[in-house]
């Protein structure tokens, strides 16, 4: 066991871990964070989705060790200061982004780290980013709308499928 | 996952000291050795975490050549464009996830039959730079998953030369996005080289058929009628046969595009 200290959504935290505890175990069992969900726990699927310094890496392929130090996002921290939905998040209710919702808090944190780099995707940057998060429910169209709401563009662009 | 502890070094000389005990594995990106290490197919001690050495991150002119540290991840080098073959195939692997994580190194050295760099690295004639010595890209690539790195060996750079023209394709297994087959072809001046990814039983190789047919004539018909020869992969995704038809497919698109 070792200290490992980080900040998430801001919040300086520091807890025990072994070196085999994933980030995504850390988050949901030692912090209770359980937003970040983990869906195949071997780097396919996106579910486990969370920034690190800025960056989308997936939690499940990461150790909470190799954290230390460093500046978490979650889904927890993607709400407004007044607990109202976050743009992305209100984007994605609107359009219909999600049915189970089992996938999408990797969805929000892929789209947060896309719009940050590229304000004003187009449906095929959206479609390349999301290339490691799977959805089963959605067919991901909703998802795409929802991704070009957030970014203040059109979506009557994006044909029906 | 078996238990182990992680050591987190910040110089290249604690690495090597905290390698030096057989239990002990470098840790790079963990885009490959974490889902190994979750199905229990390793059982290191220790994990030695390259992530926080400074001295392997970063890519840098260096005369001819770019100098790319071996924890340099795909990301970074997807949007330096020096080479922009080489970033081009850097964009292409897996997916914005798992590019901030995975580094050059970790995929050198894991060395899977089906991985772009190690096509990108070989293409380009590139020279592997180890904590001991410089293995040029030929004598690096020694079979399936093996590589001429000795037990606590670990890649601390490439040295990659700037090609006049340069192009990879891939054609991606799609539940995966590995490459099904991927094609790395450079030329500066006359000298060709094609690497190929994907196909082979023995790991990427020089098609070196096909390279003498384009440095006499650097076009894609060059290669009409041509396959190459050897023990081609044959599995769920794809036959023998159909991998060698890819080959040639491939190396003919990768010259149209340099
Ligand atoms: C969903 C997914 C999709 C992917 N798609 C692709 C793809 O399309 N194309 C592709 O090429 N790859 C793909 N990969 C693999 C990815 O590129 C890995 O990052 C890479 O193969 C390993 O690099 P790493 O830094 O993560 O190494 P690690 O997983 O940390 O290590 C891999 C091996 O290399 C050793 N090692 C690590 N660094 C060094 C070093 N500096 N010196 C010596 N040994 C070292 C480790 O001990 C281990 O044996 C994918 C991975 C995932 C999870
Ligand atoms: S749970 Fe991490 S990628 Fe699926
Ligand atoms: S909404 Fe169910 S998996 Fe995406």
């Amino acid at each position: 066991m070792a200290q490992v200290s980080m900040t998430v959504n801001g919040k300086a935290v520091s807890a025990e871990a072994e070196g085999r505890t994933l980030l995504s175990q850390f988050l949901r069992e030692t912090l209770g964070l359980t937003g970040t969900h983990v869906g195949c726990d071997t780097g396919q699927c996106g579910a486990c989705t969370v920034h690190v310094n800025g960056r989308m890496v997936k939690s499940c392929n990461m150790f909470a060790a190799e954290a230390d130090g460093a500046r978490i996002t979650t889904i927890e921290g993607m709400a407004e200061a007044d607990g109202s939905l976050g743009a992305i998040q209100a984007a994605f209710r609107e359009h219909h982004g999600l049915q189970c919702g089992f996938c999408t808090p990797g969805m929000v944190m892929a789209a947060a780290a896309l719009l940050a780099d590229n304000p004003k995707p187009s449906e095929a940057d959206i479609r390349a980013h999301l290339s490691g998060n799977l959805c089963r429910c959605t067919g991901y169209h909703n998802i795409v709308k929802a991704i070009m709401a957030a970014s203040g563009q059109d979506v009557g662009a994006i044909a029906a499928e | 996952m078996y238990e182990f502890d992680i050591e987190k070094p910040s110089t290249i000389d604690e690495a090597v000291a905290a390698l030096a005990s057989d239990e002990a594995q470098a840790l790079g990106g963990g885009q490959t050795l974490i889902p190994t290490l979750k199905q229990r197919l390793a059982a290191p001690g220790v994990l030695v975490s390259l992530g926080g050495i400074d001295a392997l991150k970063g890519i840098r002119p260096e005369g001819d050549t770019l100098v790319i540290g071996a924890g340099t991840c795909h990301a970074d080098v997807a949007a330096d464009g020096t080479i922009p073959a080489l970033s081009a195939l850097a964009a292409g692997i897996g997916d914005p996830a798992v590019r901030n994580r995975g580094t050059i190194g970790g995929s050198l050295a894991n060395n899977d039959p089906s991985a772009c760099y190690p096509a990108g690295v070989l293409g380009l004639g590139a020279t592997v730079v180890t904590n001991q010595r410089e293995i040029g890209a030929g004598d690096f690539f020694t079979g399936l998953f093996e590589t001429a790195l000795e037990d606590g060996e670990i890649i601390t750079a490439v040295k990659l030369p700037r090609p006049e023209a340069a192009a990879y394709v891939k054609f991606e297994q799609p539940a995966s996005r590995f490459a099904l087959v991927g094609v790395f072809v450079s030329r500066t001046g006359t000298e060709v080289r094609v690497a190929v990814t994907g196909a082979s039983e023995d790991g990427v190789f020089r098609w070196t058929e096909a390279e003498a047919a384009l440095s006499a004539n650097f076009a894609p018909d060059a290669l009409d009628g041509m396959s190459p020869d050897g023990d081609m992969i044959s599995d769920i995704h794809g036959s023998a046969e159909y991998r060698a038809h890819l080959v040639a497919v491939l190396t003919k698109r990768a010259v149209a595009a340099c």
